[in-house]
């Protein structure tokens, strides 16, 4: 063992104890291993995008942004989740709110259902509102007839990017309202509250820290959308085009310095979401404990995680 | 307020929760639900409050028939098991939640919000807490904020499910006397439910005992205890003795022994439980005696001011277990053994006909 026993104790945060430790090889290797592939596939793609971007200097690689299709595409990126986003933010609420509160038949279908969009292939997903709303589809004609443009469209991709997310809110809500159970909304109604301020003064500030991280994951997502994306667009330069399509049509015309400038642009909007995402599981953490956490209160926590693991192992009668 | 339900049934799937229940509470009353875990109680409570919809029945709140009306409606305070306090709200908020939250004509001003709430802070005595979290208090706190909070909006009849039971013992005891004393200054009809038969009788004005859906006895704490209608409430309301015998003329037989048992009322023949209380043995160590049960000394327990004795039966009472209560004087002259041979003799006996469900 390196650290010598009784000598200068950092407190409980990291394990002192040799008794309860593994050798030193043991944690190396571990690390070592986790480290290195971090390393090797996850941060040194990420700096070569950056490098790749600026292999030839600033000024081309502000050109490659500042290029209208380019700037184009950012635009619609940015509309698109400005759209989809809030939808999934109020479809999910809804939609965790009804699971988690009320018991109805064929609520596990509907739990089901709502992991779909991450079983299903986002291409399939392209080609089924393709299938649906295309020239040739179901509402196809329809549309035509009413002058409505869906696919190779805005609405399209929306409802594309729509679908993709949809999960994000929704898993996030579902565990965390049944963990919190029904009795402070219960006490709420006996005390005289209404549906909407339940909702308001009581659901909602007990589940805002979930809220905000099920919306923060579904706008990188939203914003990264590839493949069900690329299937409804069309890939029109400067209409339909979003920021990932963008890359692909750059790196396929073997203009790599701007296929890197405009997809740094995209990371550095996934970098600045994680930056968000990290400061939101900080602010819950805390707002969790609340300051002073008690012995007991953090008793009773443990407890409720317990139950709630159980009662996650039973089906929802 | 007075309040009445009136032929209740509940089930959830296939599980009968209440099973035809009737009851009365008076106005000013403090009467406690009491049952083993799953016997309905707490169903009943939240039908009354309004939180749960009976199959069929009425619940009568003062008269007039509530069964169709909102729980908001229904003027009704609910104190719940796990304090269920808004945590994201101070002790104040949480008071003050009720007046918040009526309609615009009928909220009172900020300052009579916050006169009120510490008005109820006051009485129950925690003023000084009103800028905490719930996540900061005891358990014990917990409640008492819980039920201000409920009393805040005046409410005709408070409901408590077992408001005690996420307590210590030491803190729930000294909950439960405050509670009767609050009761006693307030005087609103409350009902609140619980498994701990002691906290029942020693809290409540009346007892309802349930069991299945069902309502085994009513009545004062004394009248239960003394006169228990049931098997199932003698065996509810204290540790017992059981015995399977057979009235013969003045005398109960149990297996090969005979005890002497004096109360009428059963043809000779009949075969009966009979149930005796911890301290209504007496333990004979003559071996030469014939009277009483055969039985043989496990374990003497002697702490507080009585000591406990545990026993094994012997011969034709084999395989059951005994428990005698005694004076600490007399287990130290009778100088029990364990193994030790002794037998048993009840100086009262209550009787149950066997066929009897329970």
């Amino acid at each position: 063992m390196s650290a010598a026993p009784g000598k200068a104790r950092r407190g409980t945060r990291f394990e002192q104890s040799a008794a309860t430790r593994e050798p030193a090889w043991i944690k190396w290797s571990i690390l070592a291993a986790s480290l290195g592939f971090f390393l090797l596939f996850v941060l040194l793609p990420l700096i070569a995008v950056f490098v790749e971007a600026l292999r030839r200097g600033l000024a081309p690689y502000l050109a490659a942004i500042i290029e209208p299709d380019a700037l184009a595409a950012l635009r619609l990126t940015l509309t698109i989740a400005a759209i989809a986003v809030p939808l999934n933010l109020v479809f999910g609420i809804a939609a965790a709110w009804l699971i988690a509160k009320f018991d109805f038949r064929g609520k596990q279908l509907l739990t089901t259902l709502i992991d779909l969009p991450f079983s299903v292939s986002p291409v399939i997903v392209g080609l089924m509102y393709v299938l649906i709303f295309g020239a040739n589809g179901w509402f196809g004609q329809w549309l035509l007839a009413h002058d409505l443009k869906v696919i190779f469209a805005l609405p399209g991709i929306v409802i594309a990017t729509v679908f993709v997310t949809f999960p994000f809110v929704a898993r996030e809500l579902i565990p965390l309202m049944q963990a919190q159970g029904r009795e402070e909304e219960e006490a709420a109604v006996v005390l005289g509250a209404n549906g909407w301020q339940v909702f308001w003064h009581v659901t909602l500030p007990n589940i805002k820290w979930g809220v905000i991280y099920g919306v923060v994951l579904a706008n990188a997502r939203a914003m990264g959308e590839f493949g069900a994306v690329s299937v409804v667009s069309g890939k029109l330069r400067g209409q339909t085009t979003t920021l990932p399509l963008q890359v692909e049509i750059l790196y396929n015309e073997y203009n790599f310095a701007a296929a890197f400038a405009v997809a740094s642009l995209l990371a550095l909007l996934a970098l600045v979401t994680l930056a968000l995402k990290s400061w939101v599981e900080h602010r819950s953490r805390r707002a969790d404990t609340g300051g002073s956490l008690s012995l007991e209160a953090a008793a009773a926590v443990a407890a409720a995680n317990r139950a709630t693991r159980t009662s996650a192992e039973k089906p929802a009668s | 307020m007075s309040i009445q339900v009136s032929h209740i049934h509940k089930r959830f799937g296939s599980f009968v929760a209440l099973d035809d229940v009737s009851l009365d509470f008076h106005a000013g009353e403090l009467v406690a639900l009491l049952g083993p875990s799953g016997c309905g109680k707490t169903t009943l409570l939240r039908i009354i409050a309004g939180l749960e919809q009976a199959d069929s029945g009425n619940v009568i709140l003062e008269g007039e028939d509530a069964s169709e009306r909102h729980v908001r409606e229904r003027q009704v305070g609910f104190v719940f098991q796990h304090y269920a306090l808004f945590k994201h709200m101070t002790v104040f908020d949480n008071v003050a939640f009720g007046l918040r939250m009526k309609p615009r004509g009928q909220r009172p001003d900020d300052a009579s919000i916050a006169a009120k709430v510490h008005a109820l802070l006051d009485l129950v005595q925690l003023d000084w807490l009103a800028d905490r979290f719930p996540s900061q208090l005891s358990g014990g706190q917990r409640q008492r904020i819980a039920l201000a909070r409920a009393l805040a909006v005046e409410p005709r009849v408070l409901l408590l499910d077992e408001p005690f039971g996420a307590l210590d013992a030491k803190v729930r005891k000294e909950l439960r006397r405050w509670l009767r004393k609050l009761h006693d200054e307030l005087h609103i009809t409350s009902i609140f439910v619980t498994h701990d038969q002691e906290e029942a009788l020693e809290v409540a004005d009346r007892v309802v005992l349930m069991n299945h859906g069902r309502i085994e006895q009513v009545g004062t704490p004394e009248a239960v205890y003394n006169h228990p209608a049931t098997p199932f409430v003698y065996g509810f309301l204290g540790s017992v003795n059981l015995f399977h015998g057979r009235v013969e003329d003045q005398v109960l037989q149990v297996g090969d022994a005979s005890v002497p048992h004096a109360t009428g009322g059963f043809a000779s023949g009949a075969e009966v439980f009979a149930f005796a209380r911890p301290h209504e043995l007496s333990i004979l160590t003559d071996p030469n005696a014939t009277e009483g049960l055969a039985a043989s000394v496990v374990r003497v327990l002697s702490f507080g001011v009585s000591s406990r004795v545990e026993l094994d039966g012997r011969g034709s009472a084999a395989g059951q277990h005994f428990e005698v209560e005694l004076p600490q004087a007399e287990v130290g002259k009778l100088a029990l053994q364990p193994g030790q041979h002794v037998r048993l003799l009840p100086s009262r006996l209550r009787l149950f006909e066997r066929s009897t469900p329970g």
